[in-house]
């Protein structure tokens, strides 16, 4: 059988602005082949920066913004579409490859009806009538398990939930009935509940029409579900290139297999949970707008151990830390700290309840001031609540940078000049010159690559056991809560359904809604997609 | 419900649920009356603060203790403040202005006149300004970061950092005195032609121009490109749209709210900032007349001019306002 994609020796480089020096070119994959056949599904995998949508976008020519193809051939049926000009270009694009986003909030014009975006491309291209386009988008809303899939074109992007408009993407790609589609991340932004259904929608789609795919993915598990070969990359090279089966079961690479075997338990859960350290009590908590999103939540985190607290977004989880802080006070409910009971709002807590509970954010970049050094920004907590200044506060900071294995060589540099994984490890650092007793943990892990976030909870463990300090660690992530929690509180809609010992809440029997979200969670084993939907029918088939 | 303000309320909040869009305008409509309504005490209050007196001003050497008096008494002013304000008030909403303190004729006869020769000069600088804007911004994201861009950057920025006296005086030396090809003083008259009164206005309509253009334009070249770097155009562009279709379907609806606000904003500021440039130009509109009055103390006239601006600018802002919101799908077809 022929090869419908054809990818040899791609080449790719970009024009990066060191601060304060000339443009450079450098190249960002070096000579990367492949080969997929129609109706396959070839899953690319990596960390960021690995190259992976930058190899995607090339099967569409297509360059963002500095990138340029530089060397090599995508041959799409044999034909080089790289030589080609402008216009030639165009009348592939659309038409026999298209492209799904990994947000498709985004990449929906918000001015626009989503059935015009959606049969947009085929119209224009001339492969169908209005009204033929018209009718196959409602076939593809329906096969795509869309909501009343005749009106749902109607629609604007902003009238329909995030899964949804994912799946509106991939009608929108499969519209003009491709040869190709690209799917960048599709589900990585959902919820897991929601991306298992994208999921199922997608994979369905795929077979029904018969188009082949790159799945471009950073989850390992989630395109073992999917694809029928899987290449990993690594920092624009290939590691390693091979049927599904193979990678997932009999990994050759060392950096393959880390990915296989990441997330494994690293804590057994503390015995003793009685010692409780914050204690929130009936909490209820509403924003100006009258919308209330806490209602009547009561949890405690023992001391120097780690709560867990798991739920999708919108369900209320951060607002929960918000309470806590006193950025948002509660109308009903206390929360007492070791024996004393917290003022509600932030402005009336002496400046010792201040210190002694710390925060770490998702985005280390939006939390730092990115004109100060990592000097200054770890240095700040020292001297407001100690007052230390100078050599003095110089040298704690350094001793705190070798605690989070950065070292003194980070002294000056600003956070722009860090990975992801060292900004996040900076923060910790800011938490921890404040000695506190409590840290509050908001998803700190969930814009990190699975290794830099393995790193990242290793740290984390090890300070907990070196400090005694307690975390509130909030996530959607079950792996995560399996590998450090010590109790687990789940939460829905404002409401926690599920509240206790990790091994009770992770075990069955289960809250319905718990058992929902383990269940949905992809699990790095063949068939694992398919297992889990025919359960759901025959539950739903049973009921 | 035992308040009656959360029934209100409560009305409010459905109503804003099923019909967003008029709940928005109509808030609109309502904040810029209110905002006007306080813009007339503040001028009433400022020019009651204005040092010197009409009377004394007016009599000049023969100013007696008794004459001032009797002027005093003859205008109204021994009365208390707040009964001119509400009598001011009025006349206002009902169209009339008082008469003037100089020449005894009713002001709003006097400023409908000035208020067209002042709307005749913004007009002309909207009419040249805002496409010119729009289009240099246009070319500019075209050439972003080249040559082109960076020379309209720099042209624009040092027109706007130029105040509009200096620019005007700057005008004036070049074309009307060493070249001797525009006309000054730009006063215009009632049996002017048409052609005479182009040529007059010529002039500062240029000056105008010049200090409205940079921010239009840098503001339209940010949101072209804040919408041209969305996510949105590269959907349209891996869809193999043509890069026309793309901009005039996918970028044009989106960038229009941004840009419209700022043009709104600068056509306020036409209108409200002639005073500096009429003088300049001896040209016969509201800023001069407003200029004329504040000499003389002649105090209903300057009430008048304030709360034509005021209203000029607020009606133009709301204007804007009310554009964005229309032009937001999401207000426009809620969930």
């Amino acid at each position: 059988m022929s090869d419908l994609l054809s990818v040899r020796d791609l080449r790719i480089g970009a024009t990066i602005f060191p601060p304060g020096e000339a443009p450079m070119d450098i190249e960002i994959v070096h000579g990367v082949s492949f080969d997929l056949q129609k109706g396959k599904v070839l899953g690319l995998i990596g960390e960021s920066g690995a190259g992976k949508s930058t190899i995607g976008l090339a099967a569409l020519a297509y360059g963002r913004g500095g990138v340029r193809i530089t060397g090599g051939e995508v041959l799409l049926d044999g034909q080089d579409i790289l030589p080609l000009d402008k216009k030639g270009i165009r009348k592939i694009r659309g038409a026999r490859v298209c492209y799904v986003a990994q947000s498709a909030a985004a990449s929906f014009n918000p001015a626009h009806k989503l059935g015009d975006q959606v049969i947009e491309a085929t119209v224009e291209h001339g492969l169908m009538s209005r009204d033929e386009a018209r009718k196959r988008a409602d076939y593809l809303f329906e096969i795509l398990g869309l909501p009343d899939p005749k009106n749902f074109g109607n629609r604007f992007p902003h009238q329909v939930s995030g899964g949804q408009l994912q799946r509106a993407m991939t009608a929108m790609a499969l519209c003009s009935k491709p040869e190709l589609i690209v799917f960048d991340e599709p589900t990585t932004a959902l919820d897991v509940t929601t991306q298992i259904d994208v999921l199922a929608a997608i994979k369905n789609a795929i077979e029904m029409t018969g188009t082949a795919a790159l799945y471009i993915t950073h989850d390992l598990a989630v395109v073992a579900q999917i694809s029928d070969d899987i290449m990993v990359l690594r920092n624009g090279e290939t590691v390693e290139y091979g049927p599904v089966q193979q990678i997932i079961e009999n990994p050759r690479q060392e950096y393959t297999k880390a990915l296989v075997n990441v997330r494994q338990t690293k804590q057994t859960e503390a015995r003793d949970q009685s010692d409780a350290l914050l204690k929130v009590e009936n909490i209820s908590a509403a924003y100006g707008n009258g919308v209330q999103v806490l209602h009547d939540v009561s949890l405690h985190v023992p001391r120097g151990q780690t709560l867990a607290v798991v739920g999708e977004s919108g369900s209320g989880k951060s607002t929960l830390a918000r309470v806590i802080t006193g950025l948002l006070p509660p109308f009903q409910g206390s929360v007492t700290f070791g024996d004393e009971e917290l003022s509600n709002a932030q402005k009336d807590r002496s400046r010792d309840h201040l210190r002694r509970i710390q925060l770490i954010y998702q985005m280390a970049d939006t939390a730092m001031n990115p004109r100060q050094t990592v000097g200054q920004i770890i240095g700040r907590p020292l001297q407001f609540y100690f007052g230390k200044r100078g050599a003095e506060r110089k040298k704690e900071v350094i001793k705190l940078l070798d605690e989070i294995e950065m070292g003194e060589a980070f002294y000056d540099r600003y956070p722009a000049e860090l990975s992801g994984g060292q900004k996040q490890r900076v923060a910790i650092a800011r938490a921890l010159a404040a000695q506190p007793e409590l840290i509050l943990c908001d998803e700190p892990t969930s814009a990190l690559d699975p290794l830099v976030a393995e790193g990242i909870l290793d740290l984390l463990l090890r300070l907990q056991k070196e400090r005694q300090v307690s975390y509130l660690f909030i996530t959607h992530d079950i792996a995560i809560v399996r590998a450090i929690a010590d109790s687990v509180a789940v939460m829905l809609q404002g409401k926690l359904v599920d509240f206790g010992p990790r091994s009770e809440v992770l075990n069955p029997p289960f809250d319905d809604y718990t058992d929902l979200l383990l269940k949905s969670v992809p699990e790095m084993e063949l068939g694992w997609l398919e297992k889990v939907l025919a359960t759901r029918k025959m539950e739903s088939a049973g009921h | 419900m035992a308040n009656p303000l959360a029934g209100v309320r409560a009305t409010r909040h459905r109503l804003k649920e099923t019909h967003p869009l008029s709940v928005l305008i109509a808030e609109r409509l309502g904040l810029s009356l209110l905002l006007l309504w306080a813009v007339s005490i503040l001028i009433f209050a400022g020019v009651e603060a204005l040092p010197g007196d009409f009377a004394e001003t007016y009599l000049g050497q023969s100013a007696t203790p008794q004459a001032i008096a009797n002027i005093r008494a003859d205008l109204g002013l021994d009365r208390p403040i707040t009964t001119r304000y509400f009598e001011w008030l009025g006349g206002v909403v009902q169209g009339d202005f008082g008469n003037s303190w100089a020449s005894g004729a009713p002001v709003t006869e006097q400023i409908t006149k000035r208020l067209g020769n002042s709307l005749f000069l913004a007009f002309f600088a909207a009419a040249i300004s805002v496409p010119l804007a729009v289009g240099l911004g246009m070319v500019a994201v075209h050439y972003r970061n080249r040559i082109p861009d960076r020379v309209i950057n720099v042209l624009s920025l040092a027109a706007i950092s130029l105040p509009e006296f200096f620019i005007g005086y700057i005008l004036i030396v070049f074309f009307a005195v060493q070249m001797g090809v525009a006309t000054f003083p730009s006063t215009v008259y009632d049996n002017m032609s048409w052609s005479e009164r182009l040529a007059a206005i010529a002039l500062p309509t240029a000056t105008l121009v010049m200090v409205v253009l940079a921010h239009m334009m840098r503001m339209t070249r940010a949101a072209i490109i804040s919408v041209m770097s969305s996510a949105y155009m590269e959907t349209a562009e891996l869809k193999g749209l043509g890069a026309f279709k793309a901009i005039v379907k996918h970028a044009a609806p989106n960038a229009i709210a941004p840009i419209v606000n700022v043009v709104a904003l600068n056509l306020a500021y036409l209108v409200v900032g002639v005073v500096v440039v009429e003088v300049v130009f001896v040209y016969p509109g509201m800023g001069q007349y407003m200029v004329d009055a504040v000499t003389v103390r002649d105090m209903p006239v300057v009430q008048a001019c304030g709360l034509i601006f005021a209203a000029v600018y607020i009606l133009l802002n709301m204007v804007a306002d009310i554009v964005a919101i229309v032009a937001n799908p999401r207000l426009r077809h809620p969930r």
